[in-house]
């Protein structure tokens, strides 16, 4: 009986022939991912065991991105004590501010997650790098501790929903947009344990950026890990990044799957993910009149060049509807840096948004965009639930950022085709 | 591991009993403990904000013992091990659930909360319910209600876990087996 793509790369990393779901590994780990949130308490844990020395220096990646630049007096400490850690312990990764990203863009572009890889991370976001045709899966703090002194992590080995695409996607249709249909068609426990596999001839159709998006949000249904296979696009992106050799994984045709699901490219609309689950997506012909107050464009899933290339596009000679606040939050400083020398970064400006600097900030609430009671966003984030951006009398809307960047002139959420 | 707040009592052999804190489905660990407070991971703080979102009477009240019981997929969203901490030291006992999200089953077990999926058990439990929570039989009875439900069994690896006080020491017992 063959594996799949996740199979595959769990067998090679806990040094088996094959695997099957449901079998306890304790696996390799190629990189170990925290944050200025998380890894504080990894941190904390490796110190009180006494342990002196990680399992190397090289394979640990210490990111301040959700409170940082640092919000106030408490995320300052936190984000020191990830630095005195980093210099103390020797971790080669560490990123400080100003030469940081939103770590889930930061890694795969700095080429320090390769495709074959196995990569933990104290974040749920972790899953984005599936994109690569890696496994990858977020996890706690604890694993995290565990892994940065052993190199290994414990799995449970997932069973695999097979997701085949067929068609291209029409006008204004992103991968945003794919992930939050199927999301909305299996709901936010639809692939609960499981790892979302994707196939068909539809991938020829996703450049790797919107793959990013689509494996980023598979925690949103549940799923442990969201994985493409390994293609021209992957090679085309890993090749010029690469910080290591790679080893690709190719799924078996016999390989076994706990379900399929077809989504046609082409019947897809621009979709909305209403509050306050990510899985209350609608197309966007019947969203309605919602007005807004905020948009945010950035973030792990959607702060990309592609991204701010798709809202710069609808935003050129026009301005931000008066009663909106625009915020575009760029992934990473070469983000940022390639924005400004394609005049992106002018284009927001011009039409009157704020750009600021690499951070989480609003998509988790945490600074830089929070809402008050009633107020309403939509933002090219992951999640809308309760009190996610703010006041838990706020509301956030999903949405890709072509469509956020029209909602911000328009004052509503609506898109490009309605601008005048 | 050790945590500052409260901490649970009522126990009488491997039977513990307390009152139902009931929630629906897909509680995420935004509204377990908001963000805006994870600039910070000191327990006895994140306990005064657990469940603020959705109910803010959960941290004052809860008293040491109680169950939290919710529906479908509890835990969904970040994998901040801020939600099971700052659910263990708000005093609760143990989370009953019809199913988890897999980080907070995993962080839960890491760090020693109790869980337990109890798919039957729980249309039939309102708040305020008084529970008693056999883990040795794998068996849970609401005692307002009268009625016994079973519980999934925990997988052994998970079991070896709870045993050990969590991954950590776990793992430290086996470095020195080594």
């Amino acid at each position: 009986m063959g594996m799949t793509l996740t199979e595959k790369i769990l067998a090679r990393h806990a040094g088996k022939d094959r695997v099957e779901p449901g079998d306890l590994i304790l696996a390799r780990v190629d990189l170990a991912l925290g944050n200025d949130v998380t890894a504080p308490i990894a941190i904390d844990a490796v110190r009180r065991l006494g342990v002196r020395e990680v399992f190397d220096r090289e394979k640990i990646a210490l990111v301040p991105d959700h409170f940082a630049p640092n919000k106030d007096i408490k995320s300052a400490e936190q984000t020191k004590m990830m630095r005195d850690f980093a210099r103390e312990y020797g971790i080669v990764n560490y990123f400080e501010v100003g030469r940081m990203g939103i770590e889930h863009v930061l890694l795969p572009d700095e080429g320090l997650v390769v495709p074959g890889d196995l990569v933990i991370g104290a974040d749920s976001h972790t899953c984005t790098y599936g994109a690569l045709c890696a496994f990858s899966t977020g996890v706690g703090s604890t694993d995290l501790a565990a892994a940065m002194i052993s190199g290994e992590v414990w799995l449970k080995v997932p069973a695999s929903l097979r997701i085949v695409l067929s068609g291209r996607p029409g006008k204004w249709v992103e991968g945003k947009d794919v992930i939050l249909y199927i999301i909305g068609k299996i709901g936010v426990d639809g692939a609960l344990y499981q790892a979302m596999e994707y196939a068909g001839e539809g991938l020829s159709s996703l450049p790797m950026a919107w793959r990013f998006t689509m494996s980023n949000m598979a925690i949103e249904a549940g799923a442990k890990n969201g994985i493409f296979p390994f293609d021209g696009a992957t090679r085309a992106y890993a090749d010029v990044r690469a910080k290591r050799k790679y080893e690709t994984v190719v799924v078996d045709d016999d390989a076994r799957y706990a379900g399929e699901l077809h989504v046609d490219l082409s019947a897809l609309e621009p979709q909305v993910a209403f509050p306050h689950l990510p899985e209350n997506a609608k197309p966007l012909s019947g969203v309605g009149n919602v007005s807004i107050d905020q948009v945010v464009v950035g973030s792990c899933t959607n702060g990309r060049i592609e991204d701010l290339r798709s809202a710069a596009g609808v935003l050129r000679g026009r301005k931000i509807h008066d009663g909106v606040r625009m915020l575009v939050f760029p992934a990473t400083q070469e983000i940022y840096l390639q924005a400004m020398r394609e005049g992106l970064m002018e284009v927001f400006v011009t039409a009157g948004a704020a750009f600021s600097t690499p951070t989480c900030g609003p998509c988790l609430g945490g600074h830089m965009g929070i809402l008050a009671r009633g107020e309403r966003a939509i933002a090219t984030t992951n999640r809308n639930f309760v009190g996610r951006m703010g006041h838990p009398e706020s509301e956030v809307y999903l949405a890709n950022p072509a469509i956020a960047a029209a909602s911000a002139v328009l004052g509503r959420i609506g898109g490009p085709d309605e601008l005048p | 591991m050790e945590f500052a707040g409260k901490q649970p009592n009522g126990a009488h052999g491997m039977e513990f009993r307390g009152k139902a804190w009931k929630y629906g489905d897909d509680v995420d660990t935004d509204v377990i403990i908001p963000a805006r407070y994870l600039n910070t991971s000191d327990p006895a703080e994140l306990a005064k904000h657990c469940m603020e979102d959705i109910d803010r009477g959960y941290a004052a009240k809860v008293s040491p013992g109680d169950f939290i019981v919710a529906g479908k997929n509890f835990g969904c969203g970040s994998s901040r091990e801020h939600a099971p901490i700052a659910i263990k030291a708000s005093g609760a006992r143990a989370v009953i659930a019809r199913s988890f999200a897999r980080i907070f089953y995993r962080n839960s077990f890491n760090m020693g909360l109790p869980i337990f999926e109890a798919p039957e058990a729980i249309d039939g439990i309102e708040a305020g319910d008084v529970l008693a929570l056999d883990m040795e039989r794998g068996a849970l009875r609401n005692e307002t209600k009268k009625k016994e439900y079973s519980i999934s069994p925990v997988p052994p690896f998970m079991r070896e876990l709870v045993a050990a006080g969590g991954l950590l020491n776990y793992m430290a017992f086996r470095r020195k087996g080594k």
